[in-house]
């Protein structure tokens, strides 16, 4: 039996991995908030020539890169579109993966058949290569576009664990309950089944989390995710790649970002998860 | 037999589904496929009617999706723009690199990831089984091209020690010997390996931890203890050979991913294989090409659980039944 989700994230916060994930994540989102009002300007070049490619010092503490701009400024502003992205991308594969699920699981019959074999389908398709043929023909995709693609691309998983979900409660006394007194099947959906899904979908939506980062870091590190000169943390590996002997800070820094940022959800996740499947453990 | 006739034909309808995804896709961003080929080289309006004619572009929907589909069976996608060839001569070069490399990952994931995560089971709890845990959950945060990168420039660069990039050395003489040759390349797999085989050993660890965790509490292992058989007898031979065995089944699973996944390490040590072929389709606004590989992969997907499924269904008798 699962266990609901309020309970399931204070179990989770009891122990030290959920503790430490929920600790170094709140860290990294102030960072991103806060950092970039403190520190210099991203965007600005100061003097390409004299201080470009400056090793860590005081002054830069992650160094600079061959623009001359500051590489914690960037790291920094980075967090924000890194976690802007992923906040986005997954509220929208959460959102349909549940929808999805409700209606193949509750409704069942056709509905369900047509449905899940749409998904099996689509999952033989891998998300990077889904995301690449439409980044690669699509004309310069705005931010706000990659988000929602990188959403639209993520529910198919969720809506598999929201049916398994549906089918193992449609039977229960409280849903049965509610429809021998005349309740809709949209109110049955969203009222009584679709809170009790929370638990397994917070667990993948804080699991999701890590990997739209690590997607969005690939593509923006092909050339194909954010645009530069936004500064993402995979856009930044990429300008580093080319001075990797001379200033290879430029590429480290946004890369231990991207692994602090993604071990903190994991590892809250990870906790949530054995919180709220106590055969995990 | 009734089962398996029944899984495959369920095989084949996922697979044509994903192959008419992967047409509509390519058509539902704005613009069509040739339309940001401008981005990279100056065209003028005259050579896109000349290639948007040469890519039957200028076709109704329809009469694309039949040319499509009609090409996809005989296993024709039509010519590479930017290398001018058939997608299908370019896919079978690049194939044996991504397999060697694909290969040598699964078995080191598999080898060493099963066993580490038995070994976790066995000491669960520990503080070495919460250590060896931490670090995979922090392998498997890590970019898969950072890390490629920072070892291509310490190992590679800085250190000397392994060539960082390609699959051959390009100085070796025309008449070296075979033995001359797979050591070379052998050199040459060792970082684009290791890099995903870090990234991708937790998910192993964490399957055979908690199988082999299941098999140390089912009956026969209690009865092999009332027994008295010897502990490592038990662990390894009873509670082990079981604990493998949702792990095996993973194997075809996971060949197509560690393909598809390989993109951005291929690309980073400049390993020949699909990845990087993919890769740079991208870049080069390639769609025939990208669509080709984007086929291959998922069919690799669906041949690869339907492997995966029989593979079960022939070790637990009761798949079949069900």
């Amino acid at each position: 039996m699962r266990l609901p989700a309020s309970t399931a994230i204070r179990r989770a916060l009891a122990t030290p991995r959920g503790r430490a994930g929920i600790m170094a994540l709140a860290a990294i989102v102030l960072f991103g908030i806060f950092a970039p009002f403190a520190l210099p300007d991203p965007f600005a070049q100061p003097d390409i020539v004299t201080e470009a490619m400056q090793a860590p010092s005081a002054l830069h503490p992650f160094g600079t890169d061959q623009l001359s701009r500051d590489v914690l400024s960037r790291v920094a502003t980075g967090a924000r579109v890194s976690l802007a992205v992923a906040a986005v991308a997954v509220a929208l594969s959460m959102t349909l993966g549940a929808l999805v699920g409700l209606l193949a699981g509750y409704l069942g019959g056709a509905v369900d058949a047509l449905l899940m074999r749409l998904v099996d389908g689509a999952m033989a398709v891998p998300r990077l290569f889904v995301l690449l043929l439409l980044v690669a023909t699509w004309e310069r995709m705005p931010l706000v576009a990659l988000m929602l693609m990188i959403g639209a691309t993520g529910w198919l998983g969720t809506s598999r664990l929201v049916r398994a979900e549906v089918l193992r409660l449609k039977d229960a006394d409280f849903v049965r309950g509610a429809e021998a007194l005349g309740a809709r099947s949209g109110r049955i959906m969203f009222r009584h089944l679709l809170p009790n899904t929370m638990g397994p979908l917070l667990v993948a939506a804080t699991l999701g989390v890590g990997d739209v980062i690590l997607l969005e870091a690939g593509l923006s590190f092909l050339g194909m995710g954010v645009r530069p000169p936004t500064p993402s943390w995979g856009g930044m590996i990429l300008d580093g790649k080319d001075v990797l002997t001379a200033a290879p800070w430029v590429s480290i820094f946004p890369g231990l970002a991207i692994i602090a940022t993604v071990l903190a959800v994991n590892l809250f996740g990870d906790a949530l998860r054995a919180a709220s499947d106590p055969r995990e453990t | 037999m009734k089962w398996l006739a029944g899984r495959v034909g369920q095989a084949i309808v996922t697979a044509a589904l994903a192959v008419v995804l992967a047409f509509f896709l390519m058509r539902a961003a704005p613009g069509d496929p040739l339309s940001r080929l401008g981005d990279e080289h100056p065209l003028s309006p005259q050579q896109v009617q000349v290639l948007r004619a040469r890519y039957g572009l200028d076709q109704p929907l329809s009469a694309q999706f039949r040319a499509f589909v009609a090409g996809a069976v005989r296993g024709d996608f039509g010519t590479s723009i930017q290398y001018g060839r058939p997608v299908s001569d370019l896919i079978l070069q690049r194939l044996p690199a991504s397999l060697l490399l694909g290969g040598t990952v699964l078995l080191i994931t598999f080898v060493l990831g099963s066993w580490l995560g038995a070994m976790q089971a066995l000491r669960a709890g520990s503080a070495g089984d919460q250590a060896v845990g931490a670090l995979s959950l922090a392998a498997y945060a890590t970019p898969s091209f950072w890390l490629g990168l920072v070892l291509a420039w310490l190992v590679g660069i800085e250190w000397r020690l392994l060539p960082a990039a390609g699959m051959h050395d390009p100085l070796l003489p025309m008449d070296a010997s075979w033995a001359t040759r797979a050591l070379d390349i052998g050199r040459h797999l060792i970082l684009p390996a290791l890099t995903l085989a870090v990234v991708n050993i937790g998910a192993t660890m964490r399957h055979e931890r908690s199988a082999m965790l299941q098999a140390l509490r089912e009956p026969f292992v209690q009865s092999a203890r009332a027994r008295g058989l010897a502990e490592g007898r038990i662990r390894w031979h009873h509670a082990f050979r079981n604990a493998l065995f949702p792990v095996v089944t993973l194997f075809g699973l996971w060949l197509p991913l560690v393909v598809a996944g390989s993109v951005f390490v291929e690309k980073v040590f400049a390993w020949p294989g699909l990845g990087a072929l993919a890769a740079d389709a991208v870049s080069a606004r390639d769609y025939p090409l990208l669509m080709g590989v984007t086929v291959l992969v998922s069919l690799m997907v669906v041949g690869g659980a339907l492997v995966a499924d029989a593979a079960y269904a022939l070790l637990d008798p009761r798949v079949r039944r069900a």
